[in-house]
């Protein structure tokens, strides 16, 4: 680990003071960071140890909704009353992640800010334009098992790995983000996460300086929530291809189908397109691949990860048919 | 960019310890090194193994994924401070009665992390194997070998690690 300067604020403006400059970084729960400062993948000058802020809190909001802290730790959002009854999705997707030791660590915003796990990031002799830009990309035409079929570019084909975020793009969550001197600002998860594009070293929307608090679910829908995680081993792996869904049936027909995808883009992917197609339908196995089609019409695979373009499909399909009730 | 002094030191095994000079000292060489409390052992160092885990303040973490200098007046219990070969935990005489181990080397975090993961069955926090996340919990094989998905033993003894951490809870819950 490359040496470096540790610092712990006293208070939010302090924090963002702090970590305003360039080559500092943040720190929570650091079980993503400190791995990838082992690797030298991340190399700050200063590290700011932001766990002694009050950021922890999981509390009731106005609208009835839930504000989650930044500090929370993944084991006790899992964990709340509120989440595991009135948005579950959350809770599944949580446990569905890392193992009990991580989570007890891993924070909301930590959890957000994860870095993608392709190898070439990971691994500083190989070329990588997300650690590296310009560098080149050695996931294209190399080992691409992990890597997106969605929303790719010449520059970069990497996942966002987490499962968190995925559910809450389902539940159209909101990102709360502050900075020195100026009013929070709030982003949606769907936004939240970039598109690698030409910059893809940029994984998400935040700014130097800027810390986020906390993340705020709306009141809770009525639908069933789903969390379905397809993987390589059934603990403690990332997902292939992940499908976050809040879907409502009304008169036998689909009245809200509010879905999010893990594994398969750059961010938590979620397509606007597939609620106006589903809503109004009567579910069935056609109506379902018809949805798949609109979905993946632009995927493209890498070789090694070919198969995901039918697992998505499958996956989506075996999802809607849970939260629907029809026999595939 | 200030030095930070630390005024309260980190408690481990109930004894006080100052923290490290260097910030990049992991709570996992910072316990072997200069604490000499070896029974931590280090695996891969990258969270993926968890023969490193400890209990901070009641809950598991990989002391490798930790820096020790974010540990002031924190509260950690390692292999030794759960028991001695005088008078063993219930989960040290578990694995010790039910041969959970081969080599030996995975088996301090092995330890560490049933005996905090018991607490939080008892908890009662939801695991993914859980079928409903309202509880109750019970210890089955399913849920405690999601729990201990964190815990990697390259010898294999997984039927015994399950079979002695079965004993205690049976155990807990009698």
């Amino acid at each position: 680990m490359r040496p470096f300067q540790y610092a712990r604020p006293d208070s939010l403006d302090h924090a963002t003071q702090l970590t305003a400059p360039e080559d500092t970084m943040a720190i929570a729960g650091g079980t993503n960071l400190i791995d990838l400062m082992k690797l030298q993948v991340e190399t700050p000058q200063e590290l700011i140890d932001i766990n002694r802020l009050t950021m922890g809190e999981i509390a009731d909001t106005d609208d009835g909704g839930l504000r989650i802290g930044a500090l929370a730790t993944n084991t006790a959002t899992a964990a709340h009353d509120r989440v595991r009854s009135d948005y579950p999705l959350l809770a599944r997707a949580i446990l569905a992640g890392a193992t009990q030791q991580l989570r007890n660590k891993a924070t909301t915003g930590g959890n957000l800010c994860q870095r993608t796990r392709c190898y070439y990031f990971t691994n500083i002799d190989q070329p990588c334009n997300k650690r590296d830009p310009g560098s080149g990309c050695g996931a294209i035409k190399g080992i691409a098992r992990l890597h997106a079929i969605l929303g790719t570019s010449n520059h970069c084909i990497a996942t966002y790995p987490g499962d968190m975020a995925v559910a809450m793009a389902a539940l159209d969550a909101q990102v709360l983000i502050t900075r020195e001197g100026e009013k929070e600002r709030t982003v949606p998860v769907r936004d939240f996460h970039r598109l690698p594009g030409d910059t893809p070293e940029k994984d998400n929307v935040l700014e130097a300086g800027e810390i986020i608090t906390g993340v705020t679910l709306p009141a809770p829908v009525e639908g069933k929530q789903i969390y379905r995680k397809v993987r390589e081993r059934s603990s403690y792996a990332f997902a292939l291809v992940s499908v976050a869904a809040v879907v409502a049936m009304t008169d036998g027909r689909i009245s809200r189908a509010n879905l999010a995808f893990g594994g398969i883009a750059h961010k938590p992917w979620h397509d606007p397109r597939l609620s106006e197609l589903l809503v109004g339908e009567t579910p069935s196995a056609a109506v379902f691949d018809k949805a798949a089609d609109l979905l993946l019409e632009d995927a493209q695979g890498y070789g090694e990860n070919d198969f995901k373009i039918p697992l998505t499909r499958r996956a989506l399909a075996a999802t809607l048919a849970d939260a629907t009730g029809v026999e595939l | 960019m200030m030095k930070l002094e630390f005024i309260v030191p980190i408690t481990i095994n109930n004894t006080a310890h100052p923290l490290p000079d260097d910030p990049r000292t992991s709570l996992l060489d910072f316990l072997r090194r200069d604490c000499g409390l070896t029974g931590t052992k280090k695996g891969c160092d990258h969270g993926q193994c968890g023969a490193c885990t400890v209990i901070v303040n009641g809950q598991r973490i990989n002391s490798c994924l930790s820096l020790a200098v974010m540990h002031d007046g924190d509260s950690v219990t390692t292999i030794e401070g759960l028991g001695t070969p005088d008078a063993p935990s219930p989960m040290q005489k578990a694995f010790l009665e039910h041969d959970g181990f081969q080599c030996g080397y995975c088996t301090p975090g092995q330890i560490c992390s049933a005996t905090a993961m018991l607490q939080e069955i008892a908890n009662n926090m939801p695991s993914d194997a859980s079928e409903s996340l309202d509880g109750p919990i019970k210890p089955t094989p399913e849920e405690i070998r999601e729990r201990m998905s964190g815990n990697l033993c390259r010898c294999g003894a997984y039927a015994n690690i399950i079979a002695a951490i079965s004993e205690v809870a049976e155990g807990d819950a009698a």
